[in-house]
């Protein structure tokens, strides 16, 4: 169990110290969004329509932004060599760094998300229901981002192999994500998207690390 | 007062020797060792010797069990059944496993937590930096270190915990004469108290209790 914090801890701390990967994660989203309504002119309730899946679009793309690093800087300074014959498995070590992952870009992505959402109109009820989509369905990007991380770590500026790895199978949570948002508005409520939402996240949480793992021991031999 | 469970963690298992049988490594369809079988009882150091690319790095990271082995295996012998060989060994290649952006005394304390997670202990990590003269340095960022210091952080890792087995490759790279006779003193001392170590180098280390496998003659014979 030391061994679980210690990790996170050195995780979250080299995330912290090396700061790029944050900031960067954010000043994309802060951009891509604010070009929207540059581009699509001033019609409010145009932007009120797509507000959710602009956002979740932008969100998705941002947080790509920092995947590759997931493993890639443990491998290149040898790292993962240590992780790999710790007292961890592997599959247990892949979960933490994409738990790091989320907590260093998904949550600070999901909390930008609503202050983004006022530069498109989104209706103010679906604030919550914003917040509540984008925390609850980020793990998703995390942990399946891990096993793009894990395939292409050895792969020089794999960041685009890794995207088109990745992107397809984010379609589930964009599709139940803007629907969540999308419905909050309407007569049934978010109710139903939001919990295929968060299943999508926990089959993720469950079946990400076993395949990032199986990925890392092909690439560390 | 006494635990009420024992404390299952820490049993001690000494393992008695490292036993290679009939090894058989290909690397990229090229068949780098063949046939290869040795022991290496506890108490003991292999240095494994031979030109570059004959296969010691190959060979080290298949005792450490990153790859996997054509034909053969490696086991040890009296260790933790539960435990692959890897898990019982520090394996130091070429590279330091150094966090550029965290002090020297971090990346220490990370190693101890992580490794010897039944045994955190600030003394250990503090002997150890102290071993490869690095004790002034504890606060410093590791990205200022130069590439001496930078291998004998990484190196340091041997003693912030405990394993049972020791995979060097080329472990006095970039390390001056000094450091290198620490380095020689920490394999000596660790063998002394029944450790087992592999080190593949090209110079003449003065190791006590080490037997040499040339794995240039070995090919030859195979």
């Amino acid at each position: 169990m030391t061994g679980v914090w210690a990790l996170l801890h050195r995780d979250l701390r080299l995330a912290v110290r090396e700061g790029g990967a944050i900031g960067t994660a954010l000043g994309f989203f802060l951009i891509v969004v604010s070009l929207m309504p540059l581009g699509l002119g001033p019609d409010l309730n145009l932007l009120a329509r797509i507000a959710a899946g602009v956002l979740w679009i932008a969100l998705l793309l941002a947080a790509l932004l920092s995947l590759n690093r997931i493993f890639e800087a443990d491998y290149e300074d040898g790292t993962l060599d240590v992780l790999a014959t710790g007292p961890l498995p592997l599959e247990l070590v892949s979960a933490i760094k994409a738990l790091a992952h989320w907590i260093t870009t998904g949550i600070p992505l999901a909390i930008l998300a609503p202050v983004l959402g006022i530069l498109l109109n989104l209706d103010l009820n679906a604030y919550p229901v914003l917040v509540g989509t984008t925390l609850v369905g980020t793990p998703a990007v995390s942990f399946l981002g891990a096993v793009g991380a894990a395939l292409t770590m050895k792969t020089r500026r794999g960041g685009l192999l890794l995207a088109l790895i990745v992107l397809p199978l984010y379609v589930p949570t964009l599709i139940f994500g803007i629907s969540a948002v999308s419905a909050s508005a309407g007569p049934s409520g978010a109710g139903s998207s939001f919990l295929i939402l968060a299943a999508v996240s926990l089959v993720t949480m469950v079946l990400g690390p076993v395949a990032a793992a199986a990925a890392l021991r092909i690439q560390i031999q | 007062m006494p635990p009420l469970l024992p404390n299952l963690t820490s049993r001690i298992l000494i393992p008695v020797q490292l036993i290679a049988e009939d090894l058989v490594i290909d690397r990229g369809s090229r068949r780098v060792i063949e046939g290869l079988s040795f022991t290496v009882r506890r108490g003991e150091a292999l240095v494994l010797t031979g030109a570059n690319g004959i296969g010691k790095t190959t060979l080290l990271r298949t005792l450490a069990g990153f790859i996997r082995p054509f034909r053969g295996s490696v086991r040890l012998d009296g260790g933790d059944p539960e435990l692959s060989v890897g898990e019982q060994a520090h394996a130091i290649g070429h590279t330091n496993a150094v966090k550029t952006s965290l002090t020297v005394l971090e990346n220490a304390t990370f190693w101890n937590a992580y490794l010897g997670s039944d045994t955190p202990s600030h003394g250990r990590v503090e002997a150890a930096l102290r071993h490869f003269g690095l004790e002034e340095l504890g606060e410093f960022p590791a990205a200022y270190l130069s590439a001496g210091q930078k291998r004998r952080l990484g190196l340091s890792r041997l003693l912030v915990a405990h394993r049972p087995l020791w995979l060097l490759d080329e472990p006095t790279a970039s390390l001056d004469t000094a450091s290198s006779e620490r380095l020689v003193a920490a394999v000596n001392a660790y063998t002394e108290t029944g450790g087992i170590a592999v080190i593949a180098t090209h110079l003449p280390l003065g190791l006590e209790r080490a037997q040499t496998l040339d794995l240039a003659a070995q090919r030859m014979a195979a």
